[in-house]
């Protein structure tokens, strides 16, 4: 009992089948329901310090920090593999090994080390502010992101699958852009004030569009939303070409003008960071989707609708109209990510591609971040790291930003398996403690003995 | 259909009146009136006039077939009259309570497009090609095609397949690869074969042994695959693009005597290897799933693994089978791109065809003849840009390329309707 793992046969009532893990979760069932005996407390302390011990391996962080060592071990083989050096190197590998070692040390150590510096802090420079303005540029990466995986999350939760971001994002663009710099004479915090809410109406109107469908006509809001994304795609490249909607006057690019000072987004640190105060927003929203969610009767609805829409509607919630409010709701919050790109990030005018992908990596961050806003907000920052940093490796190391995608994509995947993570790193499993039928054993054998 | 059955079944014996009441709905109705009113609107708002050149035979063809010139306006507005008429019959069989057919709706939108394609002519000089535009279409719709059957496979074993991009991008990756070293298009496609069944065991790995959420797995390979590719396509493809990355391509075989039908033939019968494959793809799909054991055991553990589970069906192994067997089929959509459509590979080039696939199968409501045509239309709706930029289009042609996906949503939206999955798809298994 005192040894994490006690090997088999030191019971000696125990079942026979029965693996040395789960030998030792009869115990531990049984000592917590006899509780501890008088003269054993030496041992209760020892068991004691093996269900911490078991707690810390068994808990999500462990398996959250194995996802992220496996998947930079992943990135690590390949950067290795198509390293020019270590190719060199390798030639001659039986000859002498260790300059393989090293040339693969010096690529995969280089990448990982821009990535850091292009992320979370450069060490290398000169003064204070140049040092922390990675983590900043992390941040300016995020916000979009935040904001759009809110959208997915929130449509997720309430039970819809939200793949037109790019739409959304895009209408969004369209309208807080065309109130940015079509606009004028309106003084500073009003034009913004305008500007948002354009963007984020229009976000909301293109998702309502999806939900108003789905709702009425059961059409599937996969089907719609990426129906809508080309649809808005084409729009907006039309408005982009045609003088007097959004194209820049006297130009032929399809591009806009740049957005109006009074209606940009002010910086949040300083004129030496590019961060604004969208940040500030998207970590609002994080707030407020969390109240939404879980401190209202509408998120309520959303939520109910998505766990059992069956169950919803006997309940008396009326399941189509939480299909349209979420889907508004989501919109809104893609349309905010939409909006600070162009009021934030690309306030020299932008194109059609304003959109950056971000609407399909929203879903990739609202599955990181388990569809909850708090975990959205983290693995915002966590995927704002990596295209900040991706960007430094690959002007700093010729390594392609593509590979952040894999490590990226991988972190999630292994997250999303826990006990593969475990076998793999052979770590004891939680929740095999929990299963009924074992407790149950556990019990009739206690009244066995008794 | 066979859940509207068992509801009218189960509340006859509640009242009486139930047993007369039907279940037709207004909406196909108000969709094609809604669509007829759009299409004497667009005539109306961009007046077009003009004669409109239909070609319908290609230059070395068997039998010649004189260039058919319509008067546009006339010709358009005639069309737009026989949608009228349909969308008359439809309500007025709406109201006495029966379904409007397939073939009304087919009638209707052939009207529609041909009226359309006149309007869209009018006054160039140049032929509207009908070969090239249905032929295009054909060809564009192989990933789509090939993509939604591997949907529709996966999603009947109760798998849902998010990862068709993925499975595309990788045999697209992979064939080009293949196909370059071996100087053989044959050999590219059986490594996109392999390919996708590879994609599609990583989907299965985390989707069935480890009952991952489905969305999440799909969406993560589609990133994942899109980095990898990506990745290797700068860092090994383009240092040695001329051994690795320059493909043999199919060539288009004519067969003999079919492809010389008019109109049909050079559609349908002189194409690479890889579309009459397709030909024989969708039947042999569809016949598998519904007609042998094979595909018996399969639905039965996609629409309830726990009563297939308990007749012994091993409903991890079926499933495995299964998704695999997807991939595959995905696969091959994927060699389009590099073995039929272009002779390299290049960055990210599926470019959302797999989401496209998805769609398809929704569209198709799970049934891979019923998902094939729609992955048709959609090959359609991606080529109609390539035919009207050559005859040159009246309206802007951001519109045009709009209009195939705006008809789909209200397709969706008015004609297809409330569409139900298989009942555990997306379900993982868990025995016990």
């Amino acid at each position: 009992m005192s040894a994490p793992e006690p090997s088999p046969g030191s019971n000696p009532e125990q079942e026979p089948g029965l693996d040395p893990g789960t030998a030792e979760e009869l115990e531990q069932e049984r000592a917590r329901e006899l509780g501890a005996p008088a003269g054993e407390e030496v041992q209760d302390t020892a068991s004691r310090m093996a269900r911490a011990l078991q707690q810390t391996m068994t808990s999500s962080w462990t398996v959250a920090v194995g996802a992220v060592l496996l998947a930079v071990l992943a990135g690590s083989i390949m950067i290795a593999f198509t390293d020019e050096e270590v190719k060199a190197a390798a030639v001659y590998f039986f000859a002498r090994p260790v300059d393989t070692f090293v040339a693969v040390g010096q690529a995969v150590g280089g990448a990982y080390a821009a990535l850091f510096r292009g992320s979370v802090v450069n060490l290398q420079a000169p003064d204070f502010v140049t040092a922390i303005r990675p983590f900043t540029e992390t941040l300016s990466y995020a916000t979009p992101l935040i904001a759009a995986g809110l959208g997915v999350a929130l449509a997720f939760r309430a039970g819809l699958f939200n793949i037109g971001g790019q739409g959304q994002m895009l209408v969004a663009a369209a309208a807080a852009g065309w109130v940015g710099f079509g606009v004028s004479g309106v003084p500073f915090p009003l034009h913004l004030l305008l500007a948002l809410v354009a963007g984020i109406a229009a976000g909301a109107v293109w998702a309502g569009i999806a939900g108003l469908l789905k709702a009425r006509t059961g059409a599937h809001e996969v089907i719609v939303t990426i129906m809508l994304n080309y649809v808005a795609y084409y729009l907006i490249s039309y408005f982009l070409a045609t003088p007097g909607l959004l194209q820049a006057p006297g130009s032929s690019n399809p591009k806009t003008p740049p957005t109006a000072e009074s209606a940009q987004l002010p910086n949040l640190l300083g004129a030496r960071f590019n961060l604004t105060w969208g940040f500030v927003l998207a970590v609002l929203a994080v707030v407020g989707v969390w109240w939404l969610l879980n401190r209202s009767s509408t998120g309520f609805a959303f939520r109910a609708v998505g766990e059992n829409p069956r169950a919803a509607r006997v309940a008396g919630i009326d399941t189509g109209r939480a299909t349209i409010n979420s889907m508004l709701v989501a919109g809104g919050l893609v349309g905010l990510a939409g909006a600070s790109q162009v009021l934030g990030a690309v306030t020299t005018g932008f194109s059609s591609d304003i959109d950056a992908g971000i609407g399909f990596d929203a879903i990739t961050v609202a599955l990181l971040g388990g569809s909850n806003p708090w975990g959205v907000l983290a693995a915002g920052i966590l995927f704002g790291a990596f295209k900040a940093g991706g960007t430094t490796m690959q002007a700093a190391e010729g390594v392609p930003s593509d590979i952040v995608l894999v490590v990226q994509s991988l972190i999630v995947l292994f997250i999303a398996a826990p006990p593969l993570v475990r076998a793999i790193f052979r770590l004891p499993d939680p929740n095999r403690r929990r299963t009924p039928k074992k407790a149950k054993a556990a019990r009739n054998r206690k009244e066995a003995a008794a | 259909m066979s859940a509207d059955h068992k509801t009218t079944q189960l509340d006859a014996p509640l009242s009486e009146t139930t047993r007369t009441v039907t279940v037709v709905s207004w909406k196909t109705a108000g969709v094609l009136l809604t669509v007829t009113v759009l299409y004497a609107l667009l005539l109306l708002a961009v007046p077009h006039s003009g004669d409109t050149r239909f070609l319908l035979s290609q230059r070395g063809d068997f039998f010649q077939i004189p260039v058919i010139v319509v008067p546009a306006t006339v010709f358009a507005w005639g069309c737009g009259a026989v949608m009228l008429a349909v969308t008359a019959v439809a309500f007025a069989l709406t109201a006495r309570g029966r379904r409007t057919s397939l073939w009304l709706v087919v009638l209707y939108s052939l009207a529609g497009l041909l009226g359309f394609l006149a309007w869209a002519g009018a006054g160039s000089p140049r032929d509207l090609s009908i070969v090239g535009l249905l032929g295009g279409a054909v060809l564009w719709s192989v990933p789509f095609v090939y993509g939604a059957l591997g949907g529709v496979i996966g999603e009947r074993a109760g798998v849902v397949n998010i990862a068709i991009e993925a499975q595309l991008l990788g045999a697209a990756f992979t064939a080009a690869i293949v196909s370059s070293i071996t100087n053989s298009a044959v050999a590219g496609l059986v490594a996109a074969l392999f390919a996708g069944a590879l994609v599609a065991l990583v989907l299965g790995v985390f989707a069935i042994t480890y009952h991952v959420n489905q969305v999440i797995v799909g969406v993560v390979l589609n990133v994942l695959v899109v980095g990898l590719t990506s990745f290797l396509y700068s860092q090994v493809l383009v240092p040695s693009a001329e051994t690795l990355n320059s493909t043999t391509r199919f060539q288009s075989i004519p067969i003999p005597v079919l492809s010389d039908i008019p109109v049909i033939g050079p559609v349908l019968f002189d194409q690479p290897l890889l579309i009459y494959l397709m030909f024989i793809a969708v039947p042999t799909v569809w016949y598998t799933l519904n007609r042998t054991r094979w595909g018996l055991r399969l639905r039965s553990v996609g629409e309830h693994p726990k009563a297939a589970d308990t007749v012994g069906i091993d409903v991890v192994r079926t499933r495995y089978n299964a998704v695999l067997v997807a991939g595959a089929v995905a696969g091959l959509g994927g060699a389009f791109y590099t073995t039929v459509q272009l002779s390299q590979f290049g960055e990210n080039m599926t470019g959302g065809a797999g989401y496209i696939a998805l769609a398809a199968v929704i569209f198709g409501k799970w049934d891979p003849v019923r998902a094939a045509f729609a992955g048709l239309l959609f090959g359609f709706a991606s080529n109609l840009q390539n035919v009207l930029s050559v005859v040159g289009s009246p309206v802007p042609s951001q519109f045009m390329l709009m209009i195939p996906y705006i008809v789909t949503l209200l397709a969706v939206a008015g004609l297809v309707g409330r569409s139900r999955p298989p009942a555990a798809s997306g379900e993982p298994y868990v025995k016990g």
